[in-house]
């Protein structure tokens, strides 16, 4: 039971304090599931990524069910994204019902702006972190370029690009080029 | 209203079913909603979008609770919400569940070898449109006082240096301070 409110709680501020996308959410799931709470280690998080980067749904919900289900099996997956989507729930139907014209403030406008900024910083530390530990010689970078090239300039689905990657990963581990 | 309440579980199911690759996979799925049933135009729909954007949660989750609440208020943000999630819990589970057995063998640890740099890649996609709306003013015409957004640059660089040298401090911190500094210095 302690377990469960630990996993509602926590997963409820990572929904409160994610702006964006699921990627976002990022450098809250560094602090809080890996530092904190020890639920996974960064490269269980990368994996799960990858997963729900080509399984049906939304990145983030996929991710708290992953680390709820680990935790607590089925229950612990629902409690884990219940969690992660009350913060949204509330917010959204408030600003629904009485806040729809709350972005013509421009207090609230520079408010996001400078939220943003925060958000940038934040998401350049958690790449760069990501970037030493998993970026290590020619043939993951060439993986990465491979990626990234193909997901900003033409449009395969991430779907193409998981499953390409995937197999390079075959290659380069069975040539050597990758150690695991 | 029971049949505007099946139809709203069932069109988001199909969406949390279907949408492969994170919330902004949803978006065609919302507008093939409002173009089938004419519940609510293009230009709402963008509005919608633009708000889950800048509000906090995960966007997926608040454009759906968007469009279920300007549906069916609460009860139809609660029913949108709750059936987009529930195919990813049922395929995670599954997968989370096999995923456990199979993580150690060897050809799944080279697979995820070619993914790790691949998810970077993606982050980075993802984060780009961010960055570039945040530290640059793209609208305005071409120049070197113009193009960049000095105080959004310095503000971030500041930031980023406070968080290498204490890096205890909490997200929710900057996230707070970084707002409070947005108001103050009119971003």
């Amino acid at each position: 039971m302690k377990l469960l409110w630990q996993l509602y709680k926590t997963w409820f501020s990572l929904g409160l304090f994610t702006f964006g996308g699921g990627y976002a959410m990022l450098p809250m799931i560094q602090r809080e599931i890996i530092e904190k709470h020890h639920w996974a280690t960064e490269e269980e998080v990368m994996d799960y990524y990858a997963i729900g980067q080509c399984t049906p749904g939304i990145i983030a919900v996929n991710t708290a069910t992953f680390i709820g289900y680990y935790q607590k099996g089925i229950i612990g997956g629902i409690v884990a994204t219940l969690g992660v989507i009350s913060p949204s729930i509330i917010i959204i139907t408030i600003i629904a019902s009485v806040l729809t014209n709350f972005m013509e403030y421009e207090w609230v406008a520079h408010a996001l702006k400078g939220i943003n900024v925060a958000v940038c910083m934040l998401m350049i530390n958690a790449i760069s972190n990501l970037w030493q530990k998993n970026i290590k010689n020619i043939a993951s970078f060439l993986i990465f370029i491979i990626a990234l090239l193909l997901s900003l300039f033409t449009g395969v689905s991430t779907v193409w690009l998981v499953i390409l990657s995937g197999i390079l990963g075959v290659i380069f581990s069975k040539t050597g080029w990758i150690k695991s | 209203m029971i049949e505007l309440m099946f139809l709203i579980i069932f069109e988001f199911f199909k969406t949390g079913l279907f949408a492969v690759g994170g919330g902004l996979a949803t978006i065609p799925f919302l507008a093939e909603m409002g173009e089938k049933y004419g519940w609510f135009t293009m230009e709402t729909l963008s509005t919608m979008i633009a708000i889950s954007e800048s509000t906090p949660g995960p966007m997926g989750i608040n454009m759906a609770t968007y469009v279920g609440y300007s549906l069916l208020g609460v009860l139809g943000s609660l029913l949108s919400t709750l059936s987009i999630v529930a195919p990813s819990i049922i395929v995670i589970c599954i997968i989370a569940n096999y995923f456990e057995k199979f993580k150690n063998a060897k050809i799944v640890k080279e697979i995820f070898n070619g993914l790790k740099p691949a998810v970077i890649a993606f982050i980075i996609a993802a984060c780009l449109d961010l960055f570039l709306k945040t530290l640059f003013n793209l609208e305005m015409p071409f120049g070197l006082l113009t193009t960049f957004d000095f105080k959004c640059i310095m503000t971030m660089i500041i930031l980023l240096i406070i968080s290498r040298k204490y890096n205890k401090i909490h997200p929710i911190f900057f996230i707070v301070i970084a707002a409070a500094i947005g108001v103050v210095f009119r971003f």
